[in-house]
């Protein structure tokens, strides 16, 4: 994003587990800071060195160590990038258990340190229940092996989920077991133009109870975010009948084990929903072919590529309540306007996307340039207003190095005091990835 | 002057159901053709088709002059309805599918030609067809001649591989830009005509939801090859269809002279 610039001059890639130890093992007598780094695909600067810290790229260690295509569970070293694994498990007719925008960079090992959501989370859950174990070097150079493959262990404290979402704070992940679910036989996709954003959660429930299992995706996009994705190019464009007077957008994705089945589900779902006395949404689209189903995701995917090519990004990834996604949005931008800063040479754009079935909001703003000003409009403000619904201020994103400020917006004084124990405890040099998540 | 009286433009769309283009192609283990039990869509040269076809009833009914309806055509076993359902979601007013059984092998171009030609002869008792518009080719067998022959059976003009179609209803004809090796070239052919679609004709349109459930209402009507009078029985036998040979990763060489050994250990010498 062109916010982050290091200043380490050692970069080491370890091939093996014992290398990794010893690299740290070494950095850990000598107080030398370590910043972990896999796909470096992250937003909030996590595996961007603050100093002069030693980057510890696990980009050579990208053998798959174990697939058992019964259970589907994957064990493989955390350089694996995520795409790969995708094929790797395919021809087994399996998936990996998330897919998000940056699959052909991101690698495993970051996916869990950092608790990655993305597009498959509303179906198969966060990866604090699909990680069923991971091998991890601790701050001082020991491995920590619990890179089991049960589905279930309740024996003592499970240590692996502190190093989940931990952003590389407590430990180096070496490699990773996950549980893979089987691959879809068939997937389908529509977009719905919505009149209004309050139609949007009843119609979530509706799509909810009548789709039931098949339902793999709900997202939401506004029409800024929209009109954004098609000026850029992203996926074919409804055509401009369809698209007027629609407030906002969601694509629905189903996917499930018999194509007829589906289909029917699907269609019954649509029908009901064009013929009903007062509609929740004005039309939308279904994908007939393979073609037109990337097109569709496009649309949606191609969001975070449209607003990097609009211009300068301040991203917000908050989890508030569904009913208040559009009211943030608005007060955003009326607090921008208010500080006479919404104008082609401020700020151009203020939108919301993201996954209405994970509660999780993306709030972007576009801005010309970087500026004091507009950051200032934008923080505390839009923490507080998080705070105000209990929300919280880093939905899958993380903390890393751009929210360790915020971090009490969402975790009070207790939680803090209790992780920075944690975090003692474990690097008591303060060695590893330091200046991230906790200040 | 009086209003000459509304005359209907018939355009026959013929549409194939084909492996999709984005599915990885496998050679069956006969080894007798490839594996046809995956994703199957309508083939993407006959969606330029079907869309060119609605968009010439878009632009003609803007006007206000005549109607245009528009027929899809598909033949192949009871799954094709689906291709055909798609035509109609797409704006198709009707739809006739000559059904064949699952396990008949695919028809050859001739065949497909003459079925066509039944068709067109058929719907001369009612509505005669103007226009034929269909796909260059079938992204599955490839052949690329059933315009070409359905032409030579009717004796009407073809204009094939366009990338522009513009009618004149006064004259009765159309002006078609052709795409040609190194540019384009334009042709008028008189109605009754044949079409053959190329890729950059225009770029069909998604199926939004009402449509789709309106085609379900549209009518489709179901007939065999005897009901036309045409045989469908293939003239050509595959004997055997084979998978490229799998590409041998490269190596590294330390030096150039490293690369000519190996170079003429593979056969190869100066010229």
């Amino acid at each position: 994003m062109g916010k982050y610039r290091g200043k380490s001059t050692t970069v080491l890639r370890p091939k093996t587990t014992q290398e990794v130890s010893e690299i740290v093992k070494w950095c850990n007598d000598r107080r030398i800071g370590i910043v972990p780094q896999g796909g470096n695909t992250g937003l909030v600067g996590g595996s961007v060195p603050l100093k002069d810290e030693v980057i510890l790229s696990l980009s050579n260690m990208t053998q798959v160590r174990s697939f058992d295509p019964i259970s589907g569970i994957l064990v493989a070293d955390a350089g694996c990038i995520l795409q790969s694994l995708t094929d790797y498990v395919a021809p087994h007719n399996h998936i990996m258990p998330l897919d998000l925008g940056a699959k052909g960079s991101c690698q495993i090992g970051g996916n869990v340190s950092t608790n990655a959501g993305g597009l498959r989370l509303l179906r198969y859950g966060s990866l604090h229940g699909s990680v069923l174990g991971l091998e991890v070097v601790l701050p001082d150079g020991t491995i920590l092996d619990q890179l089991t493959t049960l589905r279930k262990d309740n024996t003592g404290y499970d240590l692996k989920q502190l190093f989940i979402g931990a952003e590389g704070t407590l430990g180096i992940i070496t490699a990773v077991s996950i549980l893979t679910p089987p691959a879809p036989q068939a997937s389908n996709n529509v977009i719905l133009a919505l009149p209004r954003f309050e139609n949007v959660l009843p119609l979530y429930k509706t799509v909810k109870r009548q789709l039931s299992e098949i339902l793999s995706a709900f997202e939401f996009i506004d029409r800024t975010a929209y009109d954004l994705a098609v000026k850029h190019g992203q996926g074919r464009a409804l055509s401009e009948d369809e698209v007027e007077g629609a407030e906002c957008f969601v694509l629905v994705e189903t996917s499930g084990g018999k194509r007829e089945h589906d289909e029917e589900k699907l269609n019954t779902l649509l029908e009901s929903l064009l013929e009903a006395d007062e509609p929740l949404i004005n039309t939308g689209v279904m994908a007939q072919n393979p073609a037109q189903f990337s097109s569709i995701w496009a649309l949606r995917e191609g969001v975070t590529e449209a607003v990097s090519k609009e211009g300068k990004a301040y991203k917000y990834d908050i989890s508030i309540p569904l009913s208040t996604f559009k009211e943030c949005v608005d007060l955003t931008r009326e607090r921008l306007r208010s500080k006479g800063l919404l104008s082609e040479d401020k700020v151009k754009a203020v939108m919301g996307y993201g996954h209405v079935g994970d509660g999780n909001l993306h709030l972007n703003v576009v801005a010309n340039a970087y500026t004091e000003e507009i950051q200032d409009a934008l923080e505390p403000f839009i923490y507080e207003l998080v705070a105000s619904h209990r929300g919280s201020v880093s939905a899958e994103h993380g903390i890393g190095a751009m929210k360790t400020h915020a971090l009490h917006y969402s975790k009070n004084e207790v939680s803090v005091a209790w992780m920075k124990r944690i975090k003692a405890m474990f690097d008591p040099n303060g060695i590893m990835n330091p200046g991230k998540v906790l200040e | 002057m009086r209003p000459s009286p509304a005359r209907l433009l018939n355009i026959l769309v013929p549409v194939k159901r084909a492996v999709d283009y984005a599915v990885k192609i496998r050679v069956n283990a006969q080894q007798t053709g490839v594996d046809l039990n995956v994703k199957h869509s309508m083939n993407p040269f006959d969606e330029i088709a079907v869309e060119e076809a609605v968009r010439i009833r878009e632009r003609l009914s803007k006007e206000g002059s005549e109607p245009v309806t528009i027929t899809a055509l598909t033949i192949g076993p009871a799954k094709s309805v689906e291709t055909l359902r798609t035509a109609l979601a797409m704006g198709a007013d009707s739809a006739i599918h000559v059904e064949i059984p699952e396990s008949a092998p695919a028809p050859e171009p001739l065949g497909v030609a003459k079925t066509i030609r039944a068709i067109v002869e058929k719907q001369k008792e009612k509505e005669a067809v103007d226009m034929v518009i269909l796909g260059k080719q079938a992204i599955d067998d490839d052949l690329g001649q059933t315009g070409q022959m359905l032409a030579g059976l009717l004796g009407w003009g073809q204009a094939t591989y366009a990338s522009k179609v513009e009618l004149d209803l006064e004259k009765k004809n159309a002006v078609v830009t052709r795409e040609i090796d190194g540019g384009s070239e334009q042709v008028r052919v008189k109605f009754p005509m044949i079409v053959t679609t190329d890729l950059r004709l225009n770029e069909p349109r998604y199926a939004s939801l009402p449509n789709i459930m309106k085609a379900k209402k549209k009518p489709v009507m179901k007939m065999s090859p005897a009901d036309l009078n045409v045989s469908l029985e293939p003239q050509i036998e595959t004997l055997k269809v084979t998978e490229p040979p799998k590409r041998v990763g490269g190596a590294k060489v330390e030096s150039v002279d490293e690369l000519v050994e190996k170079l003429k250990a593979a056969g190869f010498t100066a010229v």
